[in-house]
């Protein structure tokens, strides 16, 4: 799943030159805080058993408070997604003066 | 609380967020509302493929119990807020000057 999500969003980088992974700084100060909030909202659904995985189906790693590896890829991986997103339709409408996204100069 | 009233929560909070702290309004604009629309089939999907192959299982009673795409549609508004949350500081640092330009060697 997480390499469904790599494949079907990474190639915007490459061929719409996003170039979002060139501006790693950027990047880290976007997920690192949202993601921080979502990773609390998963231990505490964990704590409390709202939701559990498979131990068959995943690699095993654990991070104090038994969240699996993969749950922390997956709050890397779906922002960076959602940001090539937005800047691939950026990389399309930013010319539209009718399209504003928030950071023209 | 239950995932149905945190995922309740989450949604309110991402849109004050958004237009509070950030200022950035992405949720009046056309150019976040396109991206959630490109977004939103592809959740869809992994939300399938995570819950219809029981990866992630989730319990009653902290579900409502209404399921789109075989998960939980209490996924729908998470993943509303975690999108909302990351565009809206993404393009909050964009305001600021921080690596704003696509072809922007890095600093």
């Amino acid at each position: 799943m997480i390499t469904f999500t790599v494949v079907g969003s990474f190639w915007l980088e490459i061929f719409l030159k996003v170039g979002v992974l060139r501006r790693a700084r950027r990047v880290v100060l976007s997920i690192l805080p949202v993601a921080t909030i979502f990773i609390i909202w998963d231990l505490y659904a964990i704590s409390r058993g709202h939701w559990h995985f498979d131990s068959k189906q995943i690699i095993g790693l654990l991070t104090p408070g038994g969240i699996p590896f993969e749950e922390i890829l997956f709050f890397t991986v779906v922002p960076l997604a959602a940001i090539m997103t937005i800047e691939a339709v950026g990389v399309v409408k930013r010319k539209n003066p009718k399209w504003i996204f928030g950071d023209e100069k | 609380m239950s995932y149905t009233q945190l995922a309740l929560l989450a949604v309110p909070i991402a849109i004050l967020f958004d237009l509070f702290l950030t200022r950035r309004r992405m949720i009046l604009r056309r150019a976040f509302w396109t991206s959630y629309a490109i977004i939103l089939p592809f959740q869809l999907l992994t939300n399938w493929w995570l819950t219809s192959r029981e990866i992630v299982m989730y319990r009653h009673p902290f579900i409502i119990g209404f399921r789109i795409a075989s998960a939980p549609v209490e996924d729908l508004l998470f993943g509303f807020a975690l999108i909302l949350g990351v565009i809206s500081l993404w393009i909050y640092w964009g305001s600021r000057g921080v690596q704003q330009e696509r072809d922007q060697r890095p600093e």
